[in-house]
């Protein structure tokens, strides 16, 4: 494979070089535990506070209200679990949608299962949440909202800033999935009205293993992980230092750079939707075409299924990644395709690509190209388009 | 994931297409969980199948599997056709990961359909074959008269 087209940046991203760099010391030379009292040791907690400061200034936070997870789905877990542990007294009611990663998903489920009552709100066509839905399904023992900022999927952005001020008026917590948007919009938590918040640092060109949930101060939320007294006694365990230097790089790196370099994954990513869209009949764009992040696309092409699409794109160097049941190792396809409305059998069809700071116009011309090709001849082999044209000839 | 075997089948399919005047057609599975396979068969009057084409709506798996089963089916006599089972199918692919199993029952239903189908023209009865569960695709009343 001569070529390799890499669009499937929702999923992970290339760890930058300056950001191997910047942790590549605190592997085999930095190595002290940060809550070491010598010096040699104590140095590396300093460098973990710089990274809390770094991190809390993208968001407008202090950096006391950072908290070091191993990543997007330890936080969602925390957010959950521990809200509804440390707020059970006041109420068991907990709101979501359901268009929600599986972290928050599966983790509402188990709540469940624990005497809580879970409200998964519907979404638009575009997927997006109505703040009037948000409003009209808090009770008086409702004690969290969690609605994810931008959907993996789709790409759709939520009406986050709503949200904040609905959850606010009724005095209900806020939390926010923001693994996917965190780096790639501007997240202010006040103005917003976010109480907490999930990020990862391999969403941002950072490494795996490493995330982070913002707490604002007074929230009571418990501890999750038991032991030391690191995070503020909050989260117990020694402290991922080279993760933790990875993600403060790779979030000040994605902070300096994020004006410009959503400029141009919007310009990418639109060219991408026409010339699709164009060129190819019988597809949709899914999820909002203007609330939607600067890297994502996600089509849904009839009459062919996804897994067949992403082998024969593999086959020419294109990662993407599907919906289709197939792909998500169950019989459902997707449920965000599905809470959006579309029948099975079109998000069966459904091909995500995400965009990353390396994507090209060549790339993707080429992409585009291979996509007409490998539609046609999917289509040449389905029962389905048979009798399609058939029935159109009639 | 898939075996050599699995992925030349699925890049260079083995009688895809259509049989204009089929002997037999039978289509099966189901677009709400991603896969359906029609098989036709073109059974000369010595009851061999001298020629075969599917289309395949699915997976990898689904379009080599269906793809595999008309080779072992082409120049068969229907009789012979019947022993073409999943397992078979399964073993001339190599193997198939777990989840995927049931692509190679369909195929092995999409070729009992298209016999059916042919025994019905005709007015004949294979030995061990049932008529097959018409589960197809909903919404779509056209493709359910075909049985």
């Amino acid at each position: 494979m001569d070529r390799l087209i890499y669009l499937d940046n929702a999923a992970t991203t290339k760890t930058a070089p300056e950001v191997v760099e910047a942790m590549l010391p605190y592997f085999s030379e930095s190595y002290g535990n940060p809550s070491s009292v010598y010096s040699f040791a104590s140095k590396n907690k300093d460098a973990v506070t710089e990274q809390r400061e770094v991190i809390a200034r993208a968001l407008g936070a202090k950096s006391n209200e950072i908290y070091f997870t191993a990543g997007g789905t330890e936080s969602d877990n925390w957010a959950l679990k521990a809200t509804a542990e440390a707020y059970a007294s006041r109420g068991k009611h907990i709101i979501t949608t359901k268009i929600e990663h599986h972290a928050i998903l599966h983790t509402g489920d188990y709540l469940e299962g624990r005497g809580f009552e879970v409200t998964y709100l519907d979404v638009d066509d575009k997927g997006l949440v109505r703040p009037e839905d948000v409003e009209a399904a808090i009770r008086p023992d409702t004690i969290l909202i969690s609605v994810m900022f931008a959907n993996n999927e789709i790409g759709t952005i939520e009406p986050i800033k709503e949200i904040g001020e609905i959850a606010r008026r009724h005095n209900v917590l806020f939390h926010t999935d923001a693994v996917q948007a965190f780096g790639q919009v501007p997240i202010n938590v006040d103005e917003l009205g976010v109480d907490m918040l999930s990020a990862s640092g391999h969403k941002l060109n950072g490494p795996k293993g490493i995330g982070f949930l913002y707490i604002r101060k007074g929230v009571k939320i418990r501890s999750f992980i038991h032991g030391g007294a690191q995070e503020r006694k909050r989260r117990a365990g020694t402290e991922n230092v080279p993760g933790i230097i990875g993600l403060g790089k790779a979030v000040e790196r994605a902070v300096a750079t994020m004006a410009e370099r959503s400029a141009k994954e919007i310009g990418l990513r639109d060219h991408l939707i026409s010339r699709v869209l164009e060129e190819i009949p019988y597809c949709r764009l899914n999820g909002d075409p203007v609330d939607r992040l600067p890297n994502n696309a996600n089509f849904s092409f009839r009459f062919i299924e996804g897994e067949s699409l992403l082998i024969m794109l593999d086959m020419k160097g294109i990662c993407a990644s599907s919906g289709s049941a197939c792909t998500s190792g169950s019989l459902d396809p997707s449920h965000v395709l599905l809470a959006i409305g579309l029948p099975h059998e079109i998000a069966h069809g459904s091909l995500r690509l995400t965009l990353g700071e390396e994507t090209t116009r060549e790339d993707i011309d080429y992409v585009v190209d291979s996509l007409k090709e490998i539609v046609a001849r999917l289509r040449e082999m389905s029962p389905l388009y048979e009798d399609f044209v058939k029935k159109s000839n009639q | 994931m898939y075996t050599e075997k699995v992925m030349d089948h699925f890049q260079h399919p083995r009688n895809m297409g259509e049989i204009e005047n089929a002997s037999g057609v039978g289509t099966v599975g189901n677009a709400k969980c991603g896969d359906i396979m029609r098989i036709y068969l073109d059974i000369d009057e010595d009851q061999i199948i001298r020629d075969v084409k599917f289309k395949t709506f699915g997976c990898g798996a689904a379009v080599a599997t269906s793809s595999m089963a008309t080779e072992l089916v082409k120049g068969k006599n229907i009789q012979e056709a019947m022993e073409v089972t999943n397992k078979a199918v399964m073993e001339a692919l190599d193997g198939l990961p777990p989840v995927k199993v049931h692509c190679s029952l369909l195929a092995e239903e999409a070729i009992h359909a298209a016999l059916w189908d042919y025994a019905e023209k005709n007015g004949i009865k294979i030995e061990g074959l049932e008529k097959p569960k018409s589960d197809i695709h909903e919404g779509e009343e056209e493709e359910e008269e075909e049985y």
